[in-house]
């Protein structure tokens, strides 16, 4: 009788402990395992991207539908290559969508905004994006702002 | 003055000869692969080391997630990025406090009681007995001890960082007000299940082998007085607290090393 317990017990023990870690797998770390995995990838070119990370979010009208999956650099051109991972299977984005770089509120993380353009033929994956926008740099407002009011 | 040298390098021998030792047992009792028959022995042994230690890791794991998910609510008040106190609390937890605090509570709770267990087997000569009997002790009293470990440590870190994201959940969502949806997706958005939880578990395994190999050789090494066995079980607990620590570190330093 008394081994039953600890065979019990012991059986509940290594079940919670599994549960727990299915449970950090699933609710924690936000993976879902019965949504449509499928999706393509999207480059664009940026002149700066200046704190962006890989894993920030791709944002249209402020709904997540994407990942930025890697950030590489153009050495010639001086650019940075940006690859987004989108969901779903392409075919649905105008080839003259736009791609800017803003800021989560005012100490926030940096992400990228979409905005579908007008065009009839569609983004598929391994596309670029020609018309971005990079991210907004301080420094390089002021200096602006200052050439202009000694200009004026 | 020679003998003084003399004493110092004896002493390093012994060290160099107790390391020795602990691998040979190692080897030895892993050797022995656990066959079918040994499954109830490991059982018990995952009750002793693994359901016992439950009370204790999880009322800790309470207090840690709700004492973390108060200083974090304060301190990212001042900026006013309360949001943030979910993704702050499940990072820690899962990267570092989860299988740190975790381990150390293991040697505390249940290194230590292996350690007097055998080391009190070796003392009344239970180990010698069962040898004469041609039962081998590494295969019926170290072996399941060591698998059991290995199989309750990962497991008790796991419930440990459920539980005390839920403690911090407690006390940041229903106590200072906070938004439960944004702690979850905020957890979620950060949170990656390699980067973060697959890296947790492997420290946790390492912890676990680390922690209930220096419990199993301190028993077997025991000098068989009753002096022996206390001072073994306070060496099970200070040498696997420093260990846990140290290799906490190396882990960090070569799983997150670019930090940014």
């Amino acid at each position: 009788m008394l081994m039953r317990t600890v065979e019990i017990s012991t059986g509940a023990f290594v079940l919670a402990g599994t549960l727990a870690l299915i449970f950090l797998a699933v609710r924690i770390s936000g993976v879902n395992l019965t949504a449509d995995r499928s999706s393509y990838t999207v480059m664009a070119r940026f002149n700066d991207v200046a704190g962006l990370q890989t894993r920030a979010k791709v944002s249209i009208a402020g709904v997540t539908v994407g990942r930025v999956a890697a950030i590489d650099v153009d050495m010639e051109y001086g650019e940075a290559i940006v690859s987004m991972e989108l969901k779903g299977s392409g075919g649905v984005l105008s080839m003259d969508t736009g791609a800017q770089i803003l800021t989560e509120g005012i100490l926030g993380a940096r992400y990228i905004n979409l905005l579908p353009g007008a065009d009839e033929e569609t983004l598929s994956d391994g596309d670029v994006i020609e018309d971005t926008q990079g991210a907004m740099v301080l420094e390089n407002l002021i200096g602006d702002l200052v050439t202009r009011l000694g200009a004026s | 003055m020679i003998g003084f040298l003399r004493g110092v390098g004896n002493r390093s021998l012994d060290r160099v000869a107790g390391v020795g030792r602990a691998t040979l047992v190692l080897t030895a009792a892993l050797w022995k692969v656990p066959r079918l028959s040994d499954v109830p022995l490991i059982v018990k042994q995952i009750y002793n080391v693994g359901v016992l230690s439950l009370v204790i890791v999880v009322l800790s794991a309470f207090c840690i997630g709700a004492v973390l998910a108060l200083q974090f609510h304060t301190q990212l008040g001042k900026f006013g990025a309360q949001d943030a106190v979910g993704v702050g609390l499940a990072l820690v937890l899962l990267r570092e406090l989860g299988p740190v605090v975790t381990a150390l509570l293991f040697a505390g709770r249940a290194g230590s009681a292996i350690t007097a267990e055998i080391g009190l087997m070796k003392t009344t000569e239970q180990l010698s007995s069962m040898e004469m009997m041609g039962v081998d002790p590494l295969h019926r009293i170290v072996a399941p001890r060591l698998w059991a470990g290995f199989v309750s440590l990962p497991l008790l870190t796991a419930i440990f960082n459920v539980v005390a994201i839920y403690g911090g959940m407690i006390v940041a969502v229903e106590w200072m007000g906070g938004d439960q949806g944004r702690f979850w997706s905020g957890i979620q958005a950060e949170v990656d299940i390699w980067d973060d939880i697959g890296k947790g578990v492997v420290k946790s395994i390492a912890f676990a082998v680390v922690v209930t190999w220096i419990a199993v050789f301190q028993g077997y090494d025991t000098e068989p007085t009753p002096e022996g066995i206390g001072l073994a079980t306070t060496r099970t607990v200070v040498v696997s607290s420093v260990m846990v620590l140290a290799i906490d570190f190396l882990l960090t330093l070569s799983m997150y090393g670019d930090f940014k």
